[in-house]
């Protein structure tokens, strides 16, 4: 009866998961979802004859209220750590479950239970400290640079195999020692992987994070004998792994190259910027352009985000349009520091969600735009993906913004993005670059879009 | 095998495929509230999280009983919850007289 009980709060979770799928019916979707996850813990609390009602109670409580101020306080640009450190407590969770499985085990475990007990520590631990070190990154504790060392995948070779061994070693003699010692190693693993990822491909390693954090609730359903884990965990999975794979396709990266390459690492070198000349405009030029086009595309990059200028773009959008001017935003897969958090953060800013275009949408669109402004955003809009073959970042699918009439940059220097190369696009003939901090210059060109 | 594990790994592999293909369609848009909201469906842990605290006996367990059903908490109010203040934001253009 229990299990029939459960089934139905995982039929709400995939119901829930589905309605997720499109702007009108998302909320409600995630109330559905909502809904399931309160009716799991209702039947749970009547169906185990709890001993320990204070512990529960207090968790649950404590758990609660952490969990609503955090929710509620949290700035959309902070979304990303915040995403990463609900991961973290996440996989925690099934780390500490079966901790307390291991801890209250009589006499040995079967074979089959004890090999889902190593898997959900192991798992629930690298997602935790992997998480948690994603979020020191995002928030600016660690440096998001690359960090590693020498060496660094031959001791997270070495982890990985310690924990393999220890896990043969847990499951055949039953050690207690032996499982402690899988989270131990588990803990270190999850600190190691993720410290040489650079901040921008964060989106890959969150996506990644989300999908085993899944996978180890799942570990943890089979620890304690719950289908609702299991079937909630997999869910979880497949939805974290399709993120990660569209996120290595935006960066025509594979998952291993996210993980074991540290980009970046030895792009530090020189930097081939070349002293070709570019044209600098003023914000009265910028305002000229935009004000006597027809159709305006917007490109917002990670740089808008952190200049917050993305209030400032609206209200510049807003002046087009009361002018006449068709306005579309072009959001590559990778704008953001997570999937589709650009998108957020220009919904916050009350931009239309049918004004954001994505990839396969904007590009087609691009050469009968008049102007592109773009905004914090280099890579994804370097030519030289398309074109150079020599190119590190060649095969990326970039927005083929050079397709436009005009293109303005708003750009504090000529300094490269992440990868450390130089953009071709700065110098073209029909580029025009406006060197400014982007709230700023947004600003700037408000105001003289009121005079021109 | 027990029954019961090849049962958990049937109903494993099969909701996988179903949330592959749930997932699948979902436009880059909703990304962000897709992944939290999905990162709040991972805390079902609580389930298991309730059950290890509730029935486990000795400090230790007690202990870590507390902590797993806090952090499982803590993923599904704070994940549901901040899902529904992103979902809030999201508007169609029409009905957008409202700065």
């Amino acid at each position: 009866m229990t299990e029939l009980l459960y089934l139905g709060s995982a039929v709400l979770f995939i119901l829930g998961l589905k309605r997720l799928g499109s702007p009108r019916t998302a909320r409600r979707g995630n109330t559905l979802a909502a809904t399931g996850m309160l009716a799991a813990i209702i039947i749970t609390l009547i169906d185990q004859d709890i001993i320990n009602w204070g512990t529960v109670i207090a968790g649950l409580v404590v758990g609660g209220a952490v969990g609503a101020v955090l929710a509620i306080r949290v700035q959309m640009t902070d979304m990303p750590q915040l995403v990463a450190a609900f991961n973290g407590f996440g996989g925690v969770a099934s780390t500490l479950v079966a901790l307390v499985a291991v801890d209250q085990a009589e006499g040995i475990f079967d074979v089959e239970t004890g090999i889902t007990v190593v898997l959900s520590l192991a798992i629930g631990t690298v997602t935790f400290s992997g998480s948690f070190v994603a979020f020191g990154k995002l928030q600016g504790i660690l440096p998001g640079r690359p960090l590693g060392f020498p060496g660094g995948q031959v001791v997270n070779a070495i982890l990985a195999i310690g924990i393999v061994a220890c896990g043969i070693w847990a499951v055949a003699a039953d050690s207690t020692l032996a499982y402690w010692l899988i989270a131990a190693a588990a803990l270190i693993l999850g600190v190691l992987a993720v410290t040489p990822i650079g901040g921008a491909d964060m989106p890959v390693v969150i996506s990644l994070l989300n999908s085993l954090s899944g996978v180890a609730a799942a570990m943890a359903g089979f620890v304690v004998g719950n289908q609702a884990l299991i079937i909630g965990g997999a869910l979880v999975g497949a939805a974290g792994f399709i993120l990660t794979m569209l996120m290595g396709e935006a960066m025509n990266r594979s998952l291993a190259n996210v993980l074991f390459s540290g980009f970046g690492t030895e792009g530090a070198g020189p930097v081939t910027t070349s002293d070709k000349p570019v044209k600098s405009a003023t914000a009265d030029d910028v305002a000229i352009a935009l004000a006597y086009a027809d159709s305006v595309m917007v490109v917002p990059g990670y740089g808008m985000a952190v200049a917050q200028a993305q209030h400032a773009v609206r209200e510049l959008a807003t002046a087009l349009e009361e002018r006449g001017v068709e306005v579309n935003y072009a959001i590559h897969p990778v704008a953001g520091r997570m999937p589709g958090h650009m998108n957020v953060l220009l919904a916050e800013a009350d931009v239309p969600y049918d004004q954001l275009l994505d990839l396969e949408q904007s590009n087609p669109k691009l050469p009968q735009t008049d102007a592109v402004l773009i905004i914090g955003a280099n890579d994804v809009v370097n030519p030289s993906a398309r074109d150079d073959a020599t190119s590190p970042i060649y095969g990326m699918p970039i927005l083929e913004v050079d397709n436009a009439q005009t293109c303005i940059v708003i750009k504090r220097s000529l300094s490269p993005g992440f990868a450390g190369i130089d953009n071709p696009l700065f110098y073209l003939d029909n580029t025009m670059m406006l060197f400014a901090d982007g709230k700023e210059a947004v600003e700037n060109v408000v105001v003289a879009l009121a005079d021109a | 095998m027990s029954p019961e594990f090849i049962t958990g790994i049937v109903v494993f592999v099969l909701a996988a495929f179903v949330g592959l293909e749930v997932i699948s369609k979902v436009p880059p848009t909703l990304h962000t509230p897709l992944m939290s909201g999905a990162n709040a469906i991972s805390g079902i842990t609580v389930v298991g999280a309730i059950t290890a605290a509730g029935l486990g006996s000795g400090t230790l367990a007690a202990a870590l009983g507390f902590l797993a059903v806090a952090a499982a908490m803590i993923n599904v109010v704070g994940g549901f919850m901040v899902t529904d203040r992103m979902l809030e934001m999201f508007k169609k253009k029409p009905e957008r007289k409202r700065d």
